[in-house]
């Protein structure tokens, strides 16, 4: 992306098309490269020879439970991407956006179950009825901005949320709708490797797509709508257009994240899409970095590690003398709404700009090592 | 069309806020190739003209005929394709983006690529496209001389370079009429001189027209081929530099009546600030 950036001394671009990469550096998209590389390679090779699947740093990569982090940073950041978009590209707010992840969800199974569509298709087709949905509750936008805006999609968040309630044909009503997991020619995404792989695939190329979005003309104009409405639209961007299109794609990401979700689990109930789900994507964000497109995946992992590492601690509590104290029991679910809450207004006061400026900075620091100044 | 025949021309236009009237039945136009300055005091409507003219508000009653189309109806962001451009009084750049990004945006309407092909980038074309733009813009880049200072954050720059990246901005539109509100406000001597040989470029070499609102008298009656004074929304005159200045309307609008017997000593002269 077009910006300051450290570059090794020597570094110079000559062309264009050098200055527009995604990743500044050759070595910065090297290091991307490797470790994506190494992601799969790191999964897979336990798979195909099973002597190594004890072996120290694989080994993680066979245990379910990393594998369900994973999973998990996969499918909340491919959703908070899409939010970043939204609310960090565009300067829109959405308190809605664990609706449309639920659409996703809820149509990628009906889409499955009920035409007997492939998993794999129903994930993108979810996605553009998530889109839809998003452009109907993103109108709005058309016209009303800023506090006005978060009362209408908070209004879409319980309208879709009573929906999934209601329209027992499409979400199963109360009980849930079962959703099948993914196939490919014959070949079942059924467990966790093979599944972490699939939405580790999806991330990418949900990543990319965003990435370059961002370096082209409807990414600019999106971030032209946020900085100054105004002269945007006399250098000829139509405001309504862009502010109601990126409702879309967020939400089409909100379903593409969804349906992984709803595929991963092979269950899909209406309770998980509260809007304590919209407020922690909009925490992600917020945490992560507000339009930065590496953000959202740092934030989204700094919000799913977060109660982890609650439950991590207290279960440590419960080991020393206090251990059997009823309010460290009891307290989990609290100690993490808690640190939820903690975690964004520590973000927003001591690091606004969120965990992609607080990582440009580090790398700063490192390059001029040890001349800091 | 022929030469002659006018590239802007607005008629009998009016403007009212309620029972403010901005603008009351101004009629003026424009030819091809022209540099066109409109002065006048502080309130005077100046604005509310170039608002009306780039479509930002709606007049009230009459019509700007633009290449001899009727675009009073047309909203803004339509009119950048019929080949229009301005910047702002107030700097109105994108903040948070960088200089090359702000100019870009100018070429949004030149631009074919969307949210689809924009993030396939390699696979439909939009590289290519976005990469030949790139190009263009830095020829842009260059003229205004703001090359090192293309990766900086608009945010971030002096006042002066504000104003030149916003001129960059509106000339990547390829504007056939650029519409320049006080382009040299809150500019020292050397970053106006500077700004002065950009606009008489433009006009004579890429062969913009040009509508500016200024307030420095020396530039205004230096370069500019005719000039409009408005006063209270209402025109008060229009000629040629030299007839502007000799205008006895003008200098009460400026000045205010004459209480001595000779008002000798008040006299706008060129190179002096009448603001």
């Amino acid at each position: 992306m077009a910006t300051l950036s450290m570059r090794p001394c020597g570094d110079f671009r000559t062309t264009y098309r050098q200055d527009t990469k995604i990743f500044d550096t050759r070595n910065s998209r090297g290091a991307m490269v490797i470790f994506l590389a190494a992601l799969y390679a790191l999964v897979i090779l336990p798979q195909v020879v099973p002597a190594l699947a004890d072996a120290p740093i694989i080994g993680w990569f066979a245990d379910g439970y990393f594998l369900s982090l994973g999973i998990q940073f996969c499918y909340y950041g491919i959703a908070a991407l899409g939010l970043n978009i939204l609310v960090g590209f565009t300067g829109q707010i959405s308190l809605g956006h664990a609706a449309f992840f639920g659409v996703g969800a809820f149509s990628s199974a009906w889409l499955n179950t009920t035409f007997g569509i492939p998993v794999l298709l129903c994930i993108p087709l979810a996605g553009g009825m998530a889109a839809v949905v998003g452009l109907i509750f993103g109108a709005p936008a058309a016209r009303i901005k800023g506090l006005y805006l978060a009362i209408a999609t908070l209004a879409a968040q319980f309208i879709i949320e009573d929906l999934f309630i209601r329209m027992e044909w499409f979400t199963g009503g109360s009980s849930g709708s079962l959703a099948d997991t993914v196939t490919l020619f014959g070949f079942a995404f059924d467990n966790d490797q093979r599944y972490f792989l699939l939405t580790l695939s999806f991330a990418i190329i949900m990543y990319v797509l965003a990435a370059n979005l961002m370096r082209s003309r409807d990414g600019r104009a999106f971030v032209a709508v946020r900085d100054h409405y105004l002269s945007a639209e006399v250098m000829g961007i139509n405001l309504t257009k862009y502010r109601v299109m990126s409702f879309g794609i967020a939400a089409f990401y909100a379903g593409i994240g969804g349906a992984l979700y709803g595929h991963y689990l092979m269950f899909v109930s209406a309770e998980a899409f509260t809007i304590l789900l919209s407020i922690q994507f909009l925490g992600m964000i917020i945490i992560g970095g507000l339009g930065s497109v590496m953000g959202a995946m740092l934030g989204t992992i700094f919000m799913v590690m977060l109660p982890e590492f609650m439950a991590g601690g207290v279960s440590i509590l419960q080991n020393t003398e206090w251990g059997n104290q009823p309010f460290i029991i009891n307290g989990l679910a609290f100690f993490r709404e808690m640190a939820i809450g903690a975690a964004i207004i520590l973000f927003l006061i001591f690091e606004p700009d969120g965990l992609a400026h607080r990582w440009k900075l580090i790398k700063a620091y490192w390059k001029l090592y040890p001349f800091s100044h | 069309m022929s030469t002659d025949s006018p590239i802007l021309d607005v008629r009998d236009l009016s403007l009212h806020f309620g029972g403010v009237r901005a603008l009351s039945n101004v009629s003026f136009s424009v030819k091809p190739g022209e540099l066109f300055a409109i002065i006048g005091p502080n309130g005077a409507g100046k604005t509310s003209m170039m608002n009306c003219i780039s479509g930002r508000y709606t007049p009230t009653q009459g019509q700007v005929i633009f290449k001899g189309q009727d675009v009073t109806p047309l909203p803004p962001n339509k009119r950048t394709e019929v080949g229009m451009g301005r910047t702002f009084q107030n700097l109105a750049l994108f903040g948070h983006m960088s200089v090359l990004d702000n100019i870009m945006v100018g070429r949004h309407h030149l631009l074919k690529n969307n949210f689809l092909s924009g993030g396939l980038y390699w696979l439909g074309g939009a590289q290519k496209e976005e990469l030949s733009h790139r190009r263009q813009v830095e020829d842009i880049i260059d003229f205004l001389e703001i090359s090192p200072i293309r990766k900086a954050t608009a945010g971030t720059l002096s006042y002066g370079l504000r104003k030149r990246v916003e001129l960059a901005r509106a000339v990547a539109l390829k504007p056939d009429l650029i519409l320049l509100d006080e382009p040299m406000a809150g500019m020292n001597q050397e970053e106006k001189e500077d700004m002065t040989r950009y606009i008489v470029d433009l006009n004579e070499e890429w062969g913009m027209t040009v509508v500016m609102i200024e307030h420095d008298m020396g530039v205004v009656m230096d370069v500019s081929e005719r000039v409009m004074v408005l006063d209270f929304g209402q025109k008060i005159a229009e000629g040629l530099p030299d007839e502007i200045m000799s205008n006895p309307y003008v200098k009460k609008a400026y000045l205010g009546e004459d209480d001595e017997e000779d008002g000798g000593a008040v006299n706008a002269g060129p190179g002096q600030e009448v603001a």
